[in-house]
């Protein structure tokens, strides 16, 4: 029998009030990457200015330490539990959200969490956080932290298509999914696209794909043509950056496919904007 | 040239302002979101007075980050507009005179700009800390209690913005991806 190794619950919400702080200051890599290629190749002069500021916005952010979008978001925090680590002093969720409300109150971060979706009221510390646990192999905890700003999240769709949609129908769900979102969601914009399961699990999938940081194609070489096909599709509607006309309307678009049923085709389409964030750690 | 402008902003500047032009605002705004305009609706539909007196004024769509210890103000930049469509027509027609958000605004609001001369500015999205520079003081003015949706006189310099909403009906969301796709099919496009 493996032997567990033990990880203090402490040591987690330090962990997450560390990565909430770097998510918001500090733009991941590969969304930098995206940002300069779609500034080098965006012909349309005024579009060019706007990525040119989103270049700058991000080095000031990280610089001096201070939030590149004033929507910190709401938390999602992804957790790969290894099945031989053993969690003590408070649970895992607790953990998460102590960690989270650090984060955000020393951080200066800003707090745009309600308590109750009609009665609304803030929390007042951000928490609590939308967490997802999968249990993995190994001793070691992996988190994720992403905060999802609204502006983009609202722009999000689902739907259960079928069978006879196919693959035409799906591309048409996602043009229709950016050209209803026009300007809302901050383009250029990053798409998550969730394909197959069920109902609950493709909203899942979406949101893995969005924060799903690979740098090159898709490894299966269908899903790679499709994410290049809609992605060029999406960057011929003229959106543009800041939705005032360009080709850069989406930097990415990321697909993650699971099997489903006979009768089915669920597609749900994450929006995240020229702000998708994360930041990551292994205990 | 972005033309430079000074908030609360007159009527004669308002009306000389068309859809796509660059400005540099300086002057006092006032931010409030959903939050907050339900609350000046509802404060409107019965007939209270305003906590804060917004006639002529400018109002930011915009809930900035907590002020961090030897700063002027924490980061800060527009929020989605047309979450406050349903609010904009009664707003206008009491006299707020501006507006600052991002993104497309209804048919009916577009029409609410026209009919009371008030102009909309769109602001650059997710370029927070590069806007939080522009801002030199942020004073809770009501609704305390709603945190980051409270209503706070912002005192800014050189803002930049581009009109989206002109007084004469003028909307860059719809001009600016034409002029786009228009250029896009010409053969000397893109002349800078």
């Amino acid at each position: 029998m493996a032997k567990l190794r033990t990880l203090s619950s402490e040591a987690i919400a330090a962990c997450v009030s560390r990565l909430c702080i770097q998510a918001c200051t500090v733009l991941p890599g590969t969304v930098c990457r995206l940002i300069d290629e779609a500034q080098r190749t965006e012909p349309y002069p005024p579009a060019r200015g706007v990525l040119e500021l989103m270049q700058q916005n991000a080095a000031i952010a990280a610089e001096e330490h201070v939030p590149i979008c004033q929507d910190t978001g709401m938390v999602v925090v992804f957790a790969d539990v290894g099945q031989d680590v053993h969690i003590v002093g408070d649970t895992l969720e607790n953990a998460v959200n102590i960690g989270v409300a650090r984060g955000y109150t020393q951080g200066y971060l800003r707090k745009s969490v309600v308590a109750d979706p009609l009665r609304r009221g803030n929390t007042g510390d951000n928490t609590p956080a939308v967490l997802h646990v999968r249990l993995v192999a190994g001793d070691h905890l992996t988190l994720t932290v992403s905060p999802k700003g609204f502006g983009s999240e609202n722009m999000s769709r689902l739907a259960m298509l079928t069978p006879a949609d196919g693959v035409e129908g799906a591309k048409a769900f996602v043009l229709e999914t950016v050209q209803l979102a026009g300007a809302n969601p901050c383009p250029p914009i990053m798409l998550g696209i969730g394909l197959g399961g069920t109902f609950e699990q493709v909203a899942l999938l979406a949101k893995q794909a969005l924060v799903d940081m690979r740098e090159g194609a898709h490894p299966d070489p269908y899903y790679a043509s499709l994410e290049n096909e809609w992605r060029n599709a999406i960057n011929a509607l003229g959106i543009g950056p800041q939705g005032f006309g360009g080709l850069a309307t989406a930097l990415s678009v990321r697909i993650k496919a699971a099997p489903t049923h006979i009768a089915g085709l669920p597609m749900a389409v994450n929006v995240g904007c020229h702000v998708t964030r994360h930041a990551s750690e292994t205990l | 040239m972005p033309m430079h402008i000074t908030s609360p902003l007159t009527r004669e500047t308002l009306e000389t302002l068309r859809s796509g032009d660059s400005v540099l605002l300086s002057g006092i705004l006032y931010t409030a979101r959903d939050a907050a305009h339900a609350r000046l609706c509802a404060a409107l539909a019965e007939g209270r007075p305003l906590p804060v007196d917004l006639r002529g004024q400018t109002v930011f769509y915009a809930g900035p980050t907590p002020t961090p210890p030897g700063k002027a103000s924490g980061a800060i930049g527009p929020t989605t507009s047309a979450r406050m469509d349903p609010y904009t027509p009664q707003l206008l027609a009491y006299g707020v005179a501006a507006i600052i958000g991002k993104g497309e605004r209804s048919p009916a609001v577009r029409q609410a700009f026209i009919a009371n001369g008030a102009v909309y500015f769109a602001a650059v999205a997710g370029c927070a800390a590069h806007m939080a520079a522009c801002v030199k003081s942020v004073e809770v003015v009501a609704y305390d209690d709603l945190g980051t949706e409270s209503i706070k006189r912002l005192a800014v310099e050189n803002l930049p913005l581009t009109v989206a909403l002109d007084t004469q009906g003028g909307d860059f969301y719809q001009l600016g991806r034409a002029l786009y796709l228009q250029e896009k099919l010409t053969p000397n496009n893109f002349l800078e």
